[in-house]
């Protein structure tokens, strides 16, 4: 169940999808609006997806899931435009016989959205402004990377 | 040939659009079309910062070759960056272009 919508998520009624009598675990993992990131204060993000690459990436996400565990009860959800502060912008819910499995399969769904889905985030703050992950936040925020060159 | 290049983030912002058509000579790689794209829109350039590019909505590695009507995204960055972005573009077998002007 993959779902990419401007709309609020409810995580209660994407974890409902993934209930069924067999399952003994399930997991709800939410990815939320921090207030502060790093040194900045942050006011709201906005996120932008390429679609419908990123639709199908969560679908491949899911498939890669259900091969290496052997869990089909999957809900993949994000959403984009604006977020506040304390709000949702990821829901992963997902329910297996056992909780190892679910715990290690959410693990590696965070992680696998974060390298495959052409999601973007843009951070404002007191300040200013800045797309995650491109080089002016690498520099704010004094990695290695930043002063990789070629 | 002509491909259609979309744009997102950071270089849609640099650019002014989300998308444009460009030409370019039968057979090109993944290194023509990133001088081509500096050529026609320097805007974009910026620190040597490797980033993964799609073709009909797929990764491709360096290797690829372009086709008449391709779509063409470049994908800047999408984690929170930091070693991720990099172990990222070496995982996923992206292009190794970076948008600099020479």
């Amino acid at each position: 169940m993959i779902d990419i919508t401007h709309e609020p998520l409810d995580p209660e009624l994407i974890t409902s999808r993934v209930l069924q009598n067999t399952n003994g675990a399930v997991i709800t993992f939410l990815g939320t609006t921090r207030s502060v990131s790093g040194e900045r204060k942050v006011l709201h993000l906005e996120y932008e997806a390429y679609r419908p690459m990123a639709d199908n990436q969560l679908k491949k996400i899911a498939k890669e899931i259900n091969e290496r565990w052997a869990i089909q009860d999957i809900a993949l959800s994000h959403r984009l435009g604006r977020i506040e502060i304390g709000e949702v912008s990821l829901v992963i819910a997902l329910a297996s016989p056992h909780r190892k499995s679910a715990f290690e399969a959410c693990h590696y769904a965070v992680d696998r959205i974060k390298e495959i889905v052409p999601i973007w985030k843009k951070e404002f703050f007191e300040g200013g402004e800045v797309w995650i992950g491109s080089q002016e936040d690498l520099v704010a925020r004094g990695t290695p990377e930043a002063t990789h060159s070629g | 040939m002509r491909v259609n290049i979309r744009l997102f983030a950071a270089h849609r912002e640099k650019v002014g659009k989300s998308q444009f058509e460009l030409d370019l000579a039968d057979g090109s790689n993944m290194e023509q079309l990133a001088r081509a794209i500096v050529a026609l829109h320097p805007t974009i350039t910026q620190n040597p910062l490797r980033l993964a590019i799609a073709v009909n909505q797929e990764f491709v590695d360096s290797d690829t070759i372009l086709k008449d009507g391709d779509e063409v995204a470049l994908i800047p960055p999408v984690s929170g960056g930091c070693i991720h972005s990099q172990k990222l573009i070496r995982k996923i077998a992206t292009t190794q272009v970076t948008l600099t002007s020479q």
